[in-house]
């Protein structure tokens, strides 16, 4: 066991897994987002009681955080290896002719993702943390005496410019989990009769959850 | 047919190497890519020029000698072949082919298009084997009943020839194809499982030591492979491997 | 000196047994002091190596090619027999002993052949140990199939590919001794001399292929397993690097040369296409199980399909001449590949050969799809009579069996042999001929070994199918490592041996000299247009039908060329890089001295046996009329030529062949 995260395999295990475990969150996140939609209350009793409820606050948020700052340094660290493993590059390469562009630019949407997770943060992430433990307000009340979440949620998708962002975002997150998907289970060494099941699924999930963040961030924004 | 060539030329390992253009003509449709270099050899040669080196052997595409990276693609762009494999027949008259050797940091070049796959031996001197001694005093060889599915999956990961297109095609350079196929061959047999631990192991250390980038599941091995080994070999190695780790 | 085979004593299927019995050994400690030289790392070379490494001697194994699993054994498609007798037809050590030396035509060692034999059931137990994939039955055992010449099923495979899972075999047991430091593994190097001391084999003098530098290894005894010299021809389904130059260097330090002449021309390759062609592609023999040979009966269908103006399938059945199954009706398109080839060319000859250049007959699979179609028609309830699903049907039966030597053909000929039937020509595949060995498979040369096809043993004057990796693992895993210590026995005292000797540095010199010679010559034509040139005479005088006049011709037109050749050959760039050019000039440089002895020995033997055929040696009238005619009163002998300087003054040693166990017969497959 020891050194595994030593070992090409081993790392790619551990990508896979913390992948796995992202994309687990990825979903959660959007069943709670997708109630915005259906209905403000409910979105909001959800969301007071994911922000305060210990376990998730100081248990799974923790991990979460962890998650995907592993996902993303172990990203870099393959690629670095991948570069030196290859210093003098083709004069002519042609990898389209036996690869899908999302899979050997995993890092570039990777890249976007990240990028799109601060300007996440900034939004979201980094308000809440603010509110609950630098002011101490654990209320999640505005003054009104109403939930503030789907309040601020609306609030947040006004401005054209970062819908359209969002939106972009969201086609990265696409392209990186069309590819994602199914590499997360081959590096996990699943490869057998569920296996084209299982691309199916995956191709439908990359699609289906980025295009219902999609639909949430438009929805909000021309229904505030 | 007339042909423009652009090749790497590098005179030794510690040459820079530089693309040269050449001209071939009168190629006829029905010659195999290296008797095209061959033409081009040959007035090099006539010319007193130095000819081309590249590798070949059995010129029928089971050797895995030739190596070859033609127009962006290991072995060219037709599929299931070996350079020596790929015909003329699949370019235009007056086309550009650009050819360079296979490109990895554990392949040096060691002239014009020839590489080192040495790598590729060392990782099978790691484990690529079943200890067994060779002078005979074996069991009958039908003592050993193996099913037929899993025989025939043995057979598909071990008609990989070494060529090194696998690592040549990976955006990573990554042996996984390569090194997947072997594992597979023997994790599938039951003469194989006794030492399977071990062997992934050692093999993947080894593999891991001669610089081979890391697998991304890219799946342009599989697709340039000229054998066609399939994808299914590396998962199966990383189960063996994730197996053995959590053993060992 | 007269020629010993060392044959043992006693009853034919005790001598192995006895004799290793009684044959003395290297103790475990002492194999530590003793140093092997392995040349090749093919099938004989390589299972050789490992054995010898695992045996406790210190091995330095050579190749020229980047890794020891590119020797050509890798190319071998159809199978490996062996006397398993699993199918229960009757088959036993002595059935393949005596179809072994029926097959040779006479012309092979009665105890050699079954010693082979005894040993071919050991190599499939031995090769599936080592987790090599044979074609396997539903219930895990292992399947067999047929091939030309015999009356049982014996032949193991793994489905076109059985050459290349064998020498992964050998090649992972070397792995292990790589691994171990037992052998010591040098690839890209090529032998170019044997250096003999106090007239042992002690050692060889190697160029590394990619510096230049030239290397002493010596050790107590040198084995070479280095293959055949079809490239002679310079057209062959050999690899393009297969070079005679180990052996032929053996044999000049007085290794005698065996029965050069013999060669195996396989009727099944794809034919020449062009002058541009540089080697010619096998189909496996299995092929002629399904297959039917034929050419059109008559001269204007011919040409009707030579213009294209008639697809040869159109042609009517009564208009098909299926010239095998016509003169051989009891073996049919499965008699052996000397008669198959040689009956080829005699339509080809004869006017009716079925493509541009006139050489190349067809090998038709539509009867066997429809015969297969049928039959899973009728398997699978289907409509018998339905023309269009019976053909769907049989073409997916026999593209399981053939698919990837049905895909090789159509990438190299553009066509879809699925719908119109395959062209074959015959093509130069093995000789049979080699370095003479004696039964501990020791050259004249003491301490020289030489093993596999490099050597003349087994296969007499013809090789049947599926025997070449019989032979080369036989010798390699378990007959040399035997013999070898029976002379290394004595040497547990000699302690290592040096290389700052004359010996090495006079043999040494005179490598140097001649590659200086080369890179200095600034000749006016390529080493490819020699080895061209060279390969036309052979083929044209030398080649399946031999004659006095063409060999004479053959002769001196050889010696002409080889004089052309020192005067006028040009190798560009110098011997300190890596510069294929020079070293394809030493090996044409040989095999433009092997190519005359061949002819020489051909002119010799008066006789058609096996692969050799004389015109002016036929049977005249009877049932047998214009097939073959033996000699054995006269040529009943191994022609072992030993070397006197220039080939036509070798000089002939004869090893008469005693037949105590197979009554000497005309050789019929009608």
């Amino acid at each position: 066991m020891s050194g595994i995260l030593n070992s090409s395999i081993g790392r790619k295990f551990a990508m896979a897994l913390s992948a796995l475990f992202l994309m687990i969150f990825l979903l959660q996140h959007f069943a709670i987002n997708l109630l915005s939609v259906f209905s403000a209350d409910t979105f909001n009793q959800v969301s007071h009681y994911m922000g305060t409820f210990w376990v998730i606050q100081y248990v799974m948020q923790p991990v979460l955080i962890f998650g995907v700052i592993f996902h993303f340094v172990m990203g870099f660290v393959l690629e670095i290896k991948n570069k030196k493993a290859r210093t003098v590059s083709y004069a002519k390469n042609n990898g389209a002719a036996n690869s899908s562009w999302m899979s050997r630019n995993m890092i570039y949407s990777g890249l976007a993702i990240l990028a799109f997770i601060c300007l996440h943060f900034y939004d979201f992430w980094l308000p809440e943390i603010n509110t609950k433990y630098i002011q101490g307000d654990m209320s999640g009340l505005l003054a009104n005496g109403e939930f503030r979440y789907f309040e601020e949620l609306q609030h947040k998708f006004v401005d054209i410019w970062r819908v359209a962002l969002y939106c972009i975002a969201f086609v990265f997150l696409a392209l990186h989990l069309l590819h994602g998907f199914s590499s997360a289970f081959q590096s996990a060494g699943a490869n057998n009769k569920y296996t084209k099941g299982l691309k199916g699924f995956g191709k439908a999930y990359a699609i289906i959850i980025p295009l219902g963040f999609i639909f949430i961030a438009l929805f909000h924004h021309f229904n505030h | 047919m007339n042909l423009t060539l652009k090749i790497w030329r590098q005179k030794n390992a510690s040459d820079k190497g530089k693309m040269v253009d050449y001209k071939v003509s009168d190629i006829s449709p029905d010659m195999s890519f290296l008797e095209m270099l061959d033409v081009l050899n040959e007035q090099l040669v006539n010319n007193d020029e130095e000819p081309v080196a590249f590798d070949h052997d059995c010129r029928e595409g089971i050797c895995g000698m030739c190596s070859l990276y033609i127009n962006g693609e290991a072995h060219g762009p037709d599929r299931g072949v070996t350079t020596c494999q790929l015909h003329m027949r699949m370019f235009k008259d007056g086309d550009t082919i650009t050819i360079e050797p296979f490109r990895a940091t554990a392949f040096p070049v060691v002239k014009d298009l020839i590489v080192d796959r040495g790598a590729f031996d060392r990782i099978q001197h790691a484990g690529g084997f079943i200890s067994v001694n060779t002078s005979g005093n074996t069991i009958d060889a039908n003592a050993i009943p193996v099913n037929k599915h899993d025989a025939d999956k043995a057979f598909e990961a071990a008609t990989c020839i070494g060529c090194g297109a696998c690592v040549a095609s990976c955006k990573n350079s990554s042996a996984m194809l390569f090194v997947g196929a072997k594992v597979s061959q023997f994790a599938l047999l039951p003469q194989g499982k006794i030492e399977a631990t071990d062997r992934v192991l050692n093999m993947v250390k080894q593999m891991d030591e001669e610089g081979f980038g890391n697998c991304t599941n890219t799946g342009a091995c599989e697709v340039e492979c000229p054998k066609g080994i399939s994808l299914e070999n590396i998962a199966r190695m990383n189960s063996e491997y994730l197996k053995a780790s959590l053993k060992g | 000196m007269a020629l010993d085979s060392k044959i043992p004593k006693g009853p034919i299927k005790d001598k192995w047994t006895d004799y290793k019995n009684h044959i003395n050994l290297v103790n475990p400690a002492n194999k530590r002091n003793i140093d092997v030289i392995v040349v090749g790392t093919g099938l004989a070379g390589g299972s050789a190596a490992a054995t010898l490494a695992e045996l406790g001697y210190n091995v330095k194994a050579f190749c020229f090619q980047d890794s020891p699993r590119r020797a050509h054994s890798i190319a071998a498609q159809g199978g490996i027999n062996a006397a398993k007798n699993y199918q229960g037809d009757g088959d036993s050590t002595y059935r393949l002993f005596y179809d072994t030396v029926k097959g040779g035509d006479y012309r092979s060692r009665e105890a050699n052949v079954y010693r082979l034999a005894e040993v071919s059931a050991n190599i499939i137990d031995q090769c599936v140990a080592q987790g090599v994939p044979f074609a396997r039955e539903y219930g895990g055992l292992l399947d067999n199939r047929s091939f030309g010449g015999v009356l049982v099923s014996r032949t193991f495979y793994a489905a076109g590919q059985t050459g290349q899972q064998l020498l992964l075999g050998a090649y992972s047991a070397m792995n292990r001794q790589i691994g171990r430091g037992k052998i010591k593994m040098y690839n890209r190097h090529e032998m170019l001399d044997v250096v003999k001391v106090d007239g042992k084999a002690r050692g060889i003098i190697t160029r590394n292929l990619i510096t230049g530098e030239i290397e002493r290894h010596s050790a107590h005894a040198v084995v070479l397993g280095t293959g055949g010299y079809g490239n002679v021809f310079f057209l062959s389904t050999n690899a393009m690097g297969s070079n005679v130059t180990a052996a032929w260097k053996a044999h000049k330090r007085g290794a005698y040369f065996a029965n050069p002449c013999y060669t195996q021309i396989h009727p099944t390759c794809i034919p020449v296409s062009g002058d541009h062609q540089s080697k010619l592609t096998l189909m496996s023999e299995s092929l002629r199980n399904d297959g039917r040979i034929w050419v059109p009966k008559h001269m204007k269908d011919v040409e009707a399909i030579k213009a294209g103006t008639l697809k040869p399938k159109d042609l009517a059945e009564e208009d098909r001449d299926y010239y095998l199954e016509r003169r051989y009706p009891a073996f049919g398109n499965l008699v052996p590949r000397d008669v198959a080839s040689r009956a080829a060319k005699e339509r080809c000859d004869a006017g009716f050969g079925v493509n541009a250049t006139g050489e190349a007959v067809f090998l038709d699979f539509a009867s066997a799809i429809q015969r297969y179609g049928k039959e899973q028609a009728h398997v699978k309830g289907l409509n018998e009579n339905d023309a269009a699903l019976v053909t769907k049907l049989g073409q997916e039966v026999i593209k399981n069996k053939y698919g990837n030597l049905f895909q090789m053909y159509e990438k190299i000929v553009d066509q879809d042999p699925y719908n119109t039937p395959m062209m074959i020509y015959p093509a130069v595949h093995y000789t049979m001929g080699g370095i003479w060995v004696d039964y501990n498979l020791m050259t004249t040369v003491p301490g020289l070994y030489c093993i596999g096809e490099a050597n003349f043993s087994d296969h007499g004057a013809n090789r049947l199918g599926a025997s070449a990796l019989m032979q080369g693992l036989a010798d390699g895993y378990f007959v040399l490592p035997y013999t070898i210590g029976d002379y290394l026995s004595n040497d547990i005292r000699t302690g290592p041996i040096s290389t700052e000797t004359k010996e090495f540095a006079d043999a040494e010199k005179e490598v140097r000299e001649k590659l200086d010679f080369f890179v200095n010559n600034k000749g006016k034509h390529s080493v490819d247009y020699f080895h061209k040139k060279l390969g036309k005479i052979m083929w044209n005088k030398v080649g399946m039908a031999r004659n006095v006049k063409g060999l004479t011709e053959a002769i001196s037109e050889i010696k002409a060329l080889r004089e052309e050749f020192w005067k006028d050959v040009k190798v560009p760039g110098t011997n300190e890089e890596y510069n294929e050019e020079l070293a394809k000039a030493g090996r044409v440089a040989d095999f433009l001295e092997l190519g005359e002895l061949f002819a020489k020995d051909a002119l010799n033997r008066e006789e058609s046996c096996g692969g050799h055929f004389r015109e002016d040696a036929v049977e005249l009238d009877g049932e047998q009329k214009g097939e073959a005619k033996r000699d054995d009163e006269n040529f009943a002998y191994v022609a072992a030529w030993e070397y006197k300087g220039e080939p036509s003054d070798a000089v002939l040693h004869k090893e008469e062949l005693e037949f105590k166990d197979i009554e000497l017969k005309q050789r019929s497959y009608k």
